[in-house]
């Protein structure tokens, strides 16, 4: 049993830290969250020089090589900036899409582009119903010639307002078996695509993306003919788990500030960090964040080593998401009325936090595929 | 990272599963710790006991120049199977606290005399530190010992020693100064004798019906100053090297996620009538989360030996672990009760009560949980001033 980091993981995540705090304060994020594209085409420019979007892609790709947990690191640093932009959407919807069921033509044409950065990818797969069950997935992909033509309503699509390419799940077999369900990669560009932004709680770029007779051609079907689900299935396990991963940092950031802030600000000629109350808060607090550090990179790990982690998905996304409700409640709490105010950097926390709850399944959602785990 | 134990650990931990298999009759269910009330099943117990001990695996993690085998992790995991299973015999007080404590403070005399008989399970030691008017302000203690030529007097009297009514040997904290500030600098640790003329033990009995721990009375008890471990008036140094040196409190986990598993089998069952309770959504949504709870229990608790493996001394990290695991522990009885019903007010042994285990029993020892061994007020009072540096609060 080892619970700590390498060393490689460690300066990964001072370099991040050290690269977030310079290049994207809070100052930056609340214009990010503001903007229409909600990123930075410089900054996105020198992560990838940094090698971020390309840190968990194989070398032969373009890639670091790195590993699956070590974007974790990464990830949790992005969560501490309340970082916002499509580098979730783009690396893991996109790129682990490409990287699970892509064939070896899809692979280099799109892997170097998204670990350059010259291409963003997003992954449609919910639709109104808001669903991650392959059952409810209702965009048709009809074969016509050497095309297959989509049509249908996907909602929140992430961040395809600044999409290159949207990899997109769609029903090729009618019924409502996974058994059925084709990933295709469609130019964003593509007639018949049109992107609407959602006015999100916090600013992150969910969108409604309508399929309207959009024509793609058969060689950009990803993995088999209805044999989509199966790598979804694999994408949103990764996907949850970087969520998680950034939610840990979000969580930790509230918390830091929180403990800061109570033993600076001064009330009946003490700093509130001396009374009873505000240290359990803060205690409670800290409990939150190191359960949830443990779920988190507990799922990361078995993920990254290839292990069936499905169970331990759910674990972590169910509890980090009610944990990190709890922690930037308790960090308002703690902040009284000045965290209250829109300049104040705790409600950046708090609504990563909501923005985040649901993301990928609930609580609720996910409890419930532990209880079948189970055997419930 | 890695979150897997190692071949030799996953090996041994078979070998403690099949000893209990073996050992351990499939009905006996201990309570919290390893706890039996009758007779006849501290008879047991003490028979395990000596088993354990002739396997060496009682003081496995003593270090090897006294007779231990330096490992902290087969430790746990020893601890963590017998409580998972509910199986007594496993020496805390002993083997856990005063041992670790005469191996860093004791005199060559001293080690000599007590750390072989610990050892091999031949004698039972019980901690009197907690009296009526010091439980959470512990150095608040009146226990005085008086010196008188080559001994000390003691008078006074403790409360929630545990073992008592076994016990031959006790460690005990007494006040050797009561005048100096802060409290604890007044405090000497002494080995007493139990066959000392003038103690006196009183039963107290659990709101779970238990005779887990009593009052001890000691009246114009004397002790030989040789059976002082460390200096005078230097005793709480002996105490916190006592009740650092396992400090994952996995026991207390263990069995409350052998009752989690209990929980859920039950859940699969047809009740009466039919209704299977595991298929009810808000039965379902209870039980994941009470199991997350438990495995996040888990972990924290092995953070805690993992570091301590490490040669550290984790101390918020420990109060955390501790805090969410009790807490943990109450809720396996609180949701086991909601979700049992009527059937989950009877104990296993009525009639129509459940065979396997009382989630009655558990309700009422959760009760305990979050104020044993500090409570969750003084553990998240040591979160604030251990782990953000924030100022004493009381």
């Amino acid at each position: 049993m080892d619970l700590g980091f390498t060393q490689e993981q460690e300066m990964l995540r001072t370099s991040a830290r050290a690269f977030l705090t310079a290049e994207c304060p809070p100052e930056t994020v609340k214009l990010l969250n503001a903007d229409e594209k909600g990123y930075k085409p410089e900054m996105w420019k020198k992560m990838a020089e940094l090698g971020w979007q390309g840190l968990a892609i194989p070398d032969m790709y373009g890639g670091m090589g790195m590993t699956f947990l070590d974007m974790a690191v990464l990830f949790e640093e992005m969560g501490k900036a309340a970082f916002p932009g499509p580098f979730l959407p783009s690396v893991v919807l996109g790129g682990f899409t490409l990287l699970e069921g892509g064939s070896e033509e899809q692979k280099k044409t799109y892997l170097p582009k998204i670990a350059s950065g010259d291409a963003i990818f997003t992954l449609a797969i919910t639709e109104p119903s808001v669903s991650y069950d392959p059952a409810d997935i209702t965009v048709k992909a009809t074969a016509e010639g050497n095309d297959f033509v989509i049509n249908g309503t996907k909602l929140f699509v992430n961040d395809a307002n600044v999409a290159d390419y949207i990899i997109v799940a769609t029903r090729t077999k009618a019924g409502t078996s996974a058994d059925g369900i084709t990933l295709f990669l469609v130019d964003a560009k593509t007639g018949g695509v049109q992107i609407t932004p959602l006015k999100t709680i916090d600013g992150n770029k969910q969108c409604e993306v309508i399929f309207n007779k959009v024509h793609v051609p058969k060689a950009n079907m990803i993995g088999g003919l209805n044999k989509g689900w199966a790598i979804v299935d694999k994408v949103l396990e990764k996907a949850t788990v970087a969520k998680c991963a950034e939610m840990l940092g979000g969580a930790q950031a509230a918390l830091d500030m929180s403990v800061a802030y109570a033993k600076e600000r001064v009330q009946f000629g003490k700093p509130i960090g001396s009374f009873q109350a505000i240290q359990h808060h803060c205690a409670n607090m800290l409990i939150d964040v190191e359960s949830s550090r443990f779920l988190t990179y507990q799922a990361a790990w078995k993920v990254s080593e290839g292990m069936d982690a499905s169970m331990d998905v759910s674990m972590a996304k169910a509890w980090v998401s009610d944990a990190y409700r709890r922690v930037t409640r308790l960090g308002h709490q703690i902040h009284g009325g000045i965290g209250f105010c829109l300049d104040h950097n705790m409600p950046l926390y708090f609504k990563h936090c909501k923005a985040a709850e649901s993301l990928f399944g609930g609580p609720e959602w996910h409890r419930e595929q532990v209880a079948q785990s189970l055997g419930l | 990272m890695d979150f897997n134990f190692t071949l030799e650990q996953e090996k041994f931990r078979q070998e403690i599963r099949d000893f209990i298999a073996k050992e351990i009759p499939p009905e006996f269910e201990a309570g919290v710790g390893g706890h039996v009330e009758s007779d006849e099943d501290w008879k047991f117990a003490r028979s395990i006991t000596k088993k354990l001990s002739a396997k060496g695996w009682l003081n496995i993690a003593w270090p090897k120049e006294y007779g231990g085998q330096d490992e902290h992790m087969l430790s746990v995991i020893i601890n963590e199977e017998m409580n998972y299973r509910g199986a007594p015999g496993l020496d805390f007080g002993g083997i856990g606290m005063l041992a670790p404590a005469l191996m860093a403070h004791g005199n060559e005399e001293q080690k000599k005399e007590h750390l072989g008989r610990i050892a091999r399970g031949e004698v039972v030691w019980c901690q009197g530190w907690s009296e009526p008017g010091a439980g959470s302000d512990l150095p608040a203690m009146t226990t005085r010992a008086v010196e008188d030529g080559d001994s000390y007097v003691i008078n006074g009297q403790k409360v929630w020693t545990s073992l008592a009514h076994h016990a031959d040997w006790c460690f005990l904290l007494a006040k050797t100064d009561p005048n100096v500030e802060p409290k604890h600098r007044g405090i000497t640790f002494f080995l007493v004798d139990f066959k000392t003329p003038g103690i006196t033990v009183n039963p107290l009995i659990t709101m779970a019906n238990e005779h887990c721990f009593s009052e001890v009375f000691y009246d114009n008890v004397r002790v030989p100053k040789k059976n002082i471990v460390g200096k005078v008036n230097g005793g709480w140094k002996v105490a916190m090297t006592a009740a650092g040196f396992e400090r994952s409190g996995i026991y207390r986990i263990a069995r409350a996620l052998g009752n989690v598993d209990k929980l859920i089998a039950f859940a699969k069952k047809p009740l009466p009538g039919g209704h299977i309770i595991g298929k009810d959504p808000y039965v379902r949504q209870k039980l994941s989360n009470l199991y997350i709870e438990g495995k996040i229990a888990r972990i924290l608790a092995y953070r805690v030996a993992w570091s301590q493996t490490k040669g550290e001394q984790p101390e918020w990290e420990a109060s955390i672990a501790r805090v969410h695991g009790s807490e943990f522990q109450q809720h396996v009885g609180e949701i086991g009760a909601e979700i049992m019903g009527l059937y989950g007010t009877l104990f296993k042994e009525s009639k129509w009560g459940n065979e396997d285990y009382s989630i009655a029993r558990e309700s009422l020892l959760g009760i305990g949980a979050t104020i044993a061994a500090g409570t969750s007020e003084v553990q998240r009072n040591a979160i604030a001033m251990r782990g953000f540096g924030m100022p004493k609060s009381y």
